[in-house]
């Protein structure tokens, strides 16, 4: 039993993770009707200058010791970066293909994400490199006394746990108090009627990108400093996907649950099955979930329902 | 001027509907396939079979499949890759299982099973579209993916993983010279690319566009939804089976699953993109551009290098390719959606008016 | 010009159809007989495209059922209601954008072809013949309605006006037996509405095919039409001939406003 409690609490901090990067997908969907295939290289691009940075920092400023002030400088910097992508992006993309229909705009979000790839990694370097953010890294032995010997509990993943939840929050409030909010969700309804209400749609989208660009630094420094920083890190971040149609494209709890579901169906399966079909369960896992859940309910479990009209 | 219809006149429907109306086109093509058989051989080098060409009619092939059901029905996918893998899988299979299986057949076969699991896979796009449809191929990927690493079945229980076969032969013939690997490879592109034509032109290519363009119409003026759809899907896997098995006996050799990954089913979509979606000829084009740029990119970087002094390694060759390659799919999706075959008929369209300026 | 109106052929009785809370249709009960040119008209919103959509099995009503010719539904599927005999064309125009104006009219046509796809993928005997015969029948239409010089101009870069016509040609590609037109003339000028008139009245003169037509256009319905269908906010308010209609004080306090 106390196995299974471990795996559990594993797969839903492993969940977590997913729902970081979920959140991104999310947001720009919720707020543009754009579904950004490129979230996963954005949070490598944003780990990797968030490494880099943190180790240039010290260089260029001379505060060798203080840790803090360096780390938040590097986090200062990221930012910067992530919103000039954001900006690039709205001004040499976006703009063009304004009311294209989704799939056009997929696919413009795939060349995004090549290109993002491909610069990241010219500019920042293509080894593997460490974010130390001062995670803890020791694990904590909870419920000794119910269970012999305790469960295992990661630290880390507990805070990233904590950080992703309040995000979330943020962004709920975000998005249903604000008047930005309410724009951002017309925006997503319709680009060319939002326009004709006289929403700025460019800057709207800077707006989106960015915050989503932000979301990704964070992934992109929780999930790095649990794994390291590499290239690897963008197809992990495809994981992601599924976990956006379980939960739902426009709903931010959604992006959470789903990422929790999958997280621990993921372990939980490749523990307990995996060892009849040859292990390996997680590659496909998620997508299977999402392409069962996709015949039987293809709006996710909070997302609102597609109509058509002719 | 030199590209005029002047004196063509058609005076039947069957000589309207021919595949290339303008004389100056069924001339030309004609001669390029008579080129391409003959003449080829004699002008390419070992280097240029086996390096640019041979991968190049190939994956011709696939991109055709893939257009099929992307570029014609309007039908995302991201899982081709898999039904490659499928249709390698399943030649093999039959090749090495079943004695004295000729080759072709085998690979015929292996595109049957991708068929079958095509078809399979379809079925969400039956309920669901764009972006959800695109997750539903990914999940047909992944699975390929897995079942092809860890089912030792389909390896023939080898050690290694790997798949090979060996001394392959048509009625006699040796398919091991790169001369005889090109002109297999271009022999089932010829067959393939005209019955694909005659498809797209035909009945079921319009149910395909119907779908594309408006689907709630489509069903109303009685065309069957589901049956355009899973057609789509039934013909571009079988095609892109094909292309599988010919990818696998031909081209590797000897291939993992890796050689299916995901990645081939990205580079198959960009080549649809990149050629032009709905148009047979952009497939190749689309094909051509993406085999020849990474070696376009291999030779002139060290260039460039060496004029403005900067060092090339394996690494920045790498990123230089995913950023042209990114860069490229963006500029046509917002300049020219329909590729290089639109490219293509804009310039004939010049040529026709030439020097008139319109 | 005279023509003999036959039998009842389509039956609409009691439908009721409410996207959510919204109720599109209410009760409607109307029939329509064989040979003649029905016009449904009513203000803005009022369900006249619902009521369409629900004969064509684009919408499912909640209550009520259609029959046509003998056969009564609940629900109308949208391949079997266009194999059955009725086309339609769309107020929005849903023309295939990235075809030619010739591939349109031909997939009309898809519903008659029989070929099956190995057939067609080698283009030889029967599927060639086919693909020529169905071609013969496009091209009478292409000259009933006089957009021979714009076959091969693919549809998305046509005017409107022309645009419309390619969407009637569609539909009558399928050689239906009922033909639905929403909106027709729906923004036509003067000639190109004549025209539009005169092909309507064509089809029906000449073909015998029965026409039930959704137009705003006062003069055309009392002009071309038979009978005639009002609807307001969902119900039905006036059935009769144009005469009756007209003189109808529901009608004319719904189009006009009670304070008349």
């Amino acid at each position: 039993m106390g196995f299974f409690l471990e795996t559990l609490l594993g797969g839903l901090m492993a969940g977590m993770l997913y729902s970081l990067v979920a959140l991104g997908f999310v947001l720009i969907y919720k707020a543009s009707g754009v579904f950004n295939f490129a979230q996963g290289a954005m949070v490598l691009f944003a780990a990797l200058a968030m490494a880099r940075f943190a180790e240039w920092v010290p260089l260029w400023t001379g505060i060798a010791d203080n840790r803090l002030v360096t780390t938040s400088i590097a986090f200062i910097l990221a930012g910067v970066v992530m919103f000039l992508v954001a900006w690039t992006v709205e001004r040499l993309v976006l703009r063009h293909l304004v009311n294209q229909e989704g799939t056009t705009l997929l696919m413009a979000t795939l060349g995004i994400a090549y290109l993002l790839d491909g610069v990241g990694q010219s500019i920042f370097g293509s080894d593997i490199y460490k974010i130390d953010i001062g995670m803890p890294k020791e694990p904590i032995m909870a419920f000794e006394s119910t269970f012999p010997g305790g469960i295992l509990i990661n630290k880390e993943d507990l805070i990233a746990a904590v950080i992703a939840a309040g995000l979330v929050i943020l962004l709920t409030l975000f998005f249903q108090k604000t008047s930005t909010g309410r724009a951002l969700r017309a925006v997503a309804d319709d680009h060319q009627a939002a326009q004709s209400i006289g929403i700025p749609l460019d800057r709207i989208w800077v707006v989106v990108w960015c915050v989503a660009g932000v979301v990704a630094l964070v992934a992109g420094m929780i999930w790095g400093s649990k794994l390291g920083v590499q290239f690897t890190l963008s197809t992990v971040a495809m994981r992601a996907l599924p976990v956006v149609i379980l939960g739902g494209l426009t709903s931010v709890p959604g992006a959470i649950l789903g990422g929790l579901i999958i997280g621990v169906g993921e372990k939980l399966s490749e523990v307990f099955l995996g060892p009849y079909v040859g292990g390996g369960i997680e590659i496909w896992f998620a997508y299977v979930l999402a392409l069962i859940v996709l015949l039987f309910r293809p709006q996710g479990l909070f997302g609102e329902k597609i109509i058509d009209r002719v | 001027m030199f590209y005029r219809e002047n004196g063509q006149f058609k005076t039947s429907y069957r000589a309207d509907q021919q595949i290339f109306g303008i004389t100056q086109d069924r001339v030309g093509v004609l001669l390029l396939i008579a080129f391409a058989f003959v003449g080829v051989p004699f002008l390419a080098d070992e280097y240029m079979f086996r390096a640019i060409l041979v991968p190049f009619l190939i994956l011709s092939l696939a991109a055709l499949g893939v257009n099929i059901l992307v570029g014609y029905c309007g039908q995302i996918s991201l899982g081709s890759g898999a039904f490659m893998a499928v249709g390698a899988y399943a030649a093999f299979n039959f090749f090495v299982r079943v004695d004295g299986m000729p080759v072709v057949l085998a690979i015929l076969l292996g595109g049957v099973f991708s068929t079958l699991v095509g078809m399979f896979f379809g079925i969400p796009s039956l309920r669901v579209k764009g972006l959800y449809l695109a997750v539903a191929t990914l999940a047909a990927q992944f699975f390929c993916d897995w079942a092809f690493l860890r089912i030792k079945w389909f390896t023939n229980d080898s050690a290694s993983g790997t798949a090979s076969v060996a001394d392959l032969q048509v009625l006699g013939y040796a398919i091991t010279t790169p001369l005889a690997k090109y002109l297999f490879c271009l022999s089932f592109l010829v067959v393939f690319g005209l019955l694909a034509k005659n498809l797209v032109r035909g009945a079921i290519g319009r149910e395909w566009m119907a779908i594309r363009d408006m689907d709630v119409a489509a069903a109303v003026i009685g065309i069957r939804p589901m049956y355009a759809k899973l057609s789509a899907f039934a013909v571009s896997s079988f095609i892109v089976g094909v292309a599988g098995g010919l990818w696998a006996f031909v081209y590797l050799g000897s291939w993992e699953p890796a050689a299916f990954s995901v990645d081939r089913s990205f580079q198959l979509l960009f080549m649809v993109i990149l050629g032009g979606m709905g148009s047979v000829m952009g497939s190749f084009f689309g094909a051509a551009f993406i085999v020849v740029l990474p070696i376009a990119i291999n030779q002139l970087l060290p260039v460039l290098g060496h004029l403005f002094g900067f060092s090339v390694n394996t690494a920045a060759l790498t990123h230089t390719e995913f950023i042209v390659f990114g860069a490229l799919i963006v500029w046509f999706l917002i300049v020219e959606p329909h590729g290089l075959a639109r490219l293509w008929s804009v310039g004939k369209q010049k040529m026709r008016i030439w020097p008139f300026p319109h | 010009m005279s023509k003999t109106i036959g039998d009842v052929i389509l039956n609409v009785s009691h439908i009721s159809l409410a996207f959510g809370g919204v109720k599109a249709l209410t009760d409607i009960s109307f029939d329509v007989r064989e040979h003649e040119i029905r016009a449904i008209i009513g203000p803005n919103g009022a369900g006249k495209s619902s009521m369409l959509n629900c004969i064509n099995g684009v919408y499912t009503p909640q209550q009520g059922s259609i029959t046509f010719r003998g056969k009564t539904f609940n629900h109308m599927d949208s391949h079997d209601v266009a194999t059955m005999g009725i086309a339609r064309t769309f107020q929005n125009l849903a023309l295939f954008k990235g075809m030619s104006v010739l591939d349109n009219l031909m997939s009309g046509r898809n519903l008659k072809i029989k070929s099956n796809i190995f057939l067609q993928a080698l283009r030889i005997g029967p599927a060639e013949h086919e693909e020529i015969m169905h071609r013969e029948a496009v091209e009478r239409i292409i000259d009933f309605l006089e957009i021979q010089a714009y076959r091969k101009t693919p549809v998305g870069q046509l005017p409107y006006g022309l645009q419309k016509r390619v969407d009637l040609g569609r539909a009558l590609a399928m050689e239906p037996q009922v033909l639905l037109l929403d909106e027709p003339m729906a923004g036509m000028n003067v000639e190109e509405k004549q025209d539009m008139c005169r092909f309507v009245l064509d089809v029906n003169d000449e073909f015998g095919t029965t026409v039930v037509l959704i137009e705003h256009d006062m003069s055309v319905v009392m002009d071309i039409s038979d009978r005639v269908v009002v609807l307001d906010y969902g119900k039905k308010i006036g059935d009769g001939t144009p005469d009756e209609v007209r003189n109808n004080p529901d009608v004319i306090s719904a189009y006009l406003g009670t304070s008349h």
